[in-house]
């Protein structure tokens, strides 16, 4: 495999950095919580029913938190509240959260039992919900052992193809994913309804409708689940189920995603806070704990750095790119996340008509392959330049297609012809597939025959990237990370501490707040 | 003399290789095996749709039970192109320079351009590639220009919030871009933003302009904007028509535009200067 020669004292330095920029954050997630942590705890417990209000469904987790927050009592954690309701009620979990969600029981008014019983019996159930994760996790290596998983994290054996399902109805995502497993496809991720990331909730039971993608909720992960376990099975070959693990509910779908089984997560230490304004604090204390649930799941993150490239020029702003992926690197090892496990990413979606484009397109994935080598990159296919001409769009998929496969890329998301005109069509996703096969066949060995020219265009190009990063990420650690997101470090956003949806949602811990899962999920 | 035929633009159709061949290719699936059936019914769909000397190129297996055609047939169809009538948005192009020109001595100050994703929509690209400096296709955006004061409010704006900043910042255009068109979300959110502004007596103070991949002129005007711009539009576009159909509006009402000049020139300039 061909390699850059990079500066491995400037790449260390840029960890160090990042790990410095990490460390005031660490304090603030060590004494904060937030109310979608505290419904994610009642989650692992398996509390997953809804109430019906004004023809809606709501979970039963919201109301629960909510309850506790508005009498400034949440402090303390839910369980703090909800395990001595058990005993005192000697209801179980799905009992209890039912009776209090329909206000039956008031858990701020039940009779106290003595705090060692109320933190014995939270160990308990929190170490009964651990072991489901981990009998889900087995479960789901001895199906990827069964059909014959051939999945590398560093990219040694080519990209992993990986597209997309986004009809909005999660009946018809499964005929469009299956179809999809049939032409062969490795990964199906559902995108989600637009701006589930905005609802402080998951919504509930199975879903029909959505605009642009279809709602992340349990029963539509199970939906997809059984059914790309069926067709893997059928054409003996693992299909990896995706969903999102960002926003405001972060860290429950973390533990929908670890009780389903799924085996990606998009997951990014700092998109919510850039692209969807979401408040600076309240992602950084959630995506924590959601990490700490994907770490002991071993589900792989995707990170979502593609987006500075959409917003922000994708020529000049590699820096920014490569900065972000060392600090959600550095986050995620925080989390007690493992290198494979970080599907940091990146995407080609510098200006097709520049010049020699593909040369700087080859060194911005053969230095990010390199950088992080035990990593399972994600490569993101153009979108920015897209436009109406499918038959353009198409080739400009198949030079990502090439640029992948020669700089052993792990997961390729697939780019499709009809980008920027529908969300896919069978056809477009089939004529993708065959489209990425077609190249990572054809040149499936190709990067193990060539070398980088020593100090040529496309080496010296990442060198720049790796020095501007160096100099970005020694603002960013000068500055803080606040100020620096502040000061639009990164995609010319501006966010403030304070600014942002959720703020209200993070809470200072209790001296007693009871969460046993920071101590059990390693 | 020519050997080849002229087109006839009574009778225009489609050119494959040689005039009046009405040469078309088709692509779809069929939610069946690829079988022969298959094949002949793709065929006969293709006749249905006016359609003869009908190649079907290949039949693919897409997936289990879904067959996919790549088609090539003729036209039997014509239509009379000399009748054919198409509203455009009424704007001569000019430049960037042109344009600042244009406001600097019959405006004489910044006019003020509100840019925002609305609804739900998360999808910036357009807006940032019309507002953002940078622009798009080596066309500087509306941030460049020393004589728009123009601001990219994001992704994810309100309708409400819009009009309110709009009132708040004395604006004078209003640019939404909409991309994300599953069940026609983004005609009802413009047609609620139209609805809004008529009951805020904006409407007729404004210059509404919606952008997008599935935004026509006359979808636009439909909804009640005053101009629609689709995929390719470049921020000059988009500054041409805004500062004509500014100029328009002065000239039709002369007297109260004159006040608001007055009163808005009075604001101090956040911005000033070239950017």
């Amino acid at each position: 495999m061909a390699h850059l020669t990079l500066d491995p004292a400037l790449i260390e330095q840029c960890r160090k950095f990042a790990s410095s920029i990490a460390k005031p954050i660490d304090a603030l997630i060590q004494t904060h919580t937030t109310v979608a942590i505290e419904r994610a705890v009642l989650r692992l417990l398996g509390v997953e029913g809804a109430v019906e209000q004004g023809g809606q469904w709501f979970p039963e987790v919201n109301i629960i938190v909510e309850d506790l927050r508005r009498e400034n009592a949440l402090g303390q954690g839910v369980l703090h509240w909800f395990i001595n309701g058990m005993i005192q009620t000697r209801m179980t979990p799905t009992e209890l959260a039912k009776a209090t969600a329909t206000r039956k029981i008031n858990l701020l008014k039940l009779p106290r039992a003595p705090e060692t019983e109320v933190q014995k019996i939270a160990l308990a159930q929190c170490k009964a919900a651990r072991d489901h994760l981990v009998a889900e996790r087995e479960k789901r290596d001895q199906i990827r052992k069964e059909t014959g998983d051939q999945f590398v994290p560093d990219g040694s054996q080519g990209p992993l193809i990986y597209v997309i399902v986004a009809t909005g109805n999660i009946f018809e995502d499964v005929i469009q994913a299956q179809a999809a497993a049939q032409a062969g496809a490795h990964a199906i991720a559902v995108i989600r309804s637009t701006a589930q990331s905005l609802l402080d909730f998951v919504p509930h039971g199975a879903t029909t409708e959505g605009f642009g993608g279809t709602y992340a909720t349990q029963e539509n992960f199970r939906i997809m689940r059984k059914a790309l376990d069926e067709e893997g099975r059928r054409l003996g070959r693992y299909i990896r189920l995706t969903n999102y693990c960002s926003g405001l509910c972060m860290p429950e779908i973390a533990a929908l995603g670890a009780m389903e089984r799924l085996d990606f997560l998009l997951n990014d230490a700092m998109y919510g806070i850039l692209f969807r304004d979401i408040n600076m604090k309240r992602t950084l204390i959630d995506q924590h704990f959601s990490r700490r649930i994907i770490a002991l799941s071993r589900i792989i993150i995707h990170t979502g750095e593609d987006n500075y490239l959409t917003t922000a020029d994708a020529f000049e702003n590699g820096h920014q790119v490569l900065a972000s992926q060392f600090i959600n690197e550095r986050f995620a090892l925080n989390a007690q996340m493992t290198e494979d496990l970080m599907g940091l990413g990146h995407a080609q979606e510098m200006d097709p008509e520049h010049p020699n484009v593909f040369l700087y397109e080859i060194a911005r994935a053969q230095m990010t392959r390199d950088i992080f080598p035990q990593s399972p990159i994600k490569f993101m296919p153009p979108t920015r330049h897209k436009c109406g001409d499918i038959f353009y769009s198409h080739l400009m998929d198949a030079m990502f297609n090439f640029v992948g496969v020669l700089t052993n890329q792990s997961i390729q998301l697939l780019g499709m012809a009809t980008e920027a005109m529908h969300t896919p069509l069978l056809q477009d996703r089939w004529m993708s597939i065959k489209n990425a096969r077609y190249i990572f066949n054809g040149a499936h060995d190709l990067g193990k025959e060539i070398e980088f020219k020593k100090g040529g265009v496309i080496e010296s190009f990442a060198a720049k990237v790796l020095e501007d990063t160096f100099e970005h990420l020694k603002m960013i650690e000068k500055k803080g990370l606040f100020k620096a997101i502040e000061g639009r470090a990164f995609a010319e956003v501006s966010r403030t501490e304070t600014g942002g949806k959720g703020y209200d949602g993070v809470l200072l811990r209790a001296p007693n707040y009871l969460n046993p899962f920071f101590d059990l999920l390693k | 003399m020519s050997k080849i035929a002229e087109v006839n633009l009574k009778k225009l159709r489609p050119y494959g290789d040689i005039m009046d061949d009405g040469t078309i290719q088709l692509a779809f699936t069929l939610p069946v095996e690829a079988t022969p059936e298959a094949r002949e019914a793709a065929v006969l769909l293709t006749q249905k749709m006016g359609f003869d000397q009908i190649k079907v190129a290949t039949m693919e297996k897409a997936a289990n039970g879904f067959a996919f055609f790549v088609i090539y047939a003729r036209l039997k169809h014509t239509v009379d192109f000399t009748q054919i009538k198409v509203l455009k948005v009424d704007a001569q192009k000019r430049s960037r320079e042109e344009i600042d020109e244009l406001i600097r001595t019959r405006i004489g100050r910044k006019l003020v351009v509100l840019g925002a994703c609305t609804g739900y929509d998360a999808h910036t690209v357009g807006i940032d590639a019309i507002i953002n400096m940078k622009g798009f296709a080596g066309d500087y955006g509306l941030e460049r220009y020393q004589w728009l004061d123009a601001r990219n409010l994001g992704a994810q704006v309100q309708n409400e919030d819009l009009l309110k900043l709009a009132i708040q910042e004395k604006a004078d255009a209003i640019l939404v871009s909409k991309v994300v068109s599953q069940h026609n979300i983004h005609i009802r959110d413009l047609k609620e933003l139209i609805q809004r502004a008529e009951k805020m007596g904006l409407k007729d103070q404004l210059i509404f302009v919606a952008g997008g991949p599935r935004v026509t002129h006359p979808m636009a005007l439909e909804c009640g904007f005053d101009a629609g711009f689709s995929v390719g539009t470049k921020p000059s576009d988009v500054a041409s028509y805004i500062v004509e159909e500014y100029l328009r509006r002065q000239s039709s009402q002369k007297p109260q535009e004159n006040a608001k000049v007055t009163a808005v020139s009075g604001k101090g300039k956040k911005r000033g200067g070239a950017k």
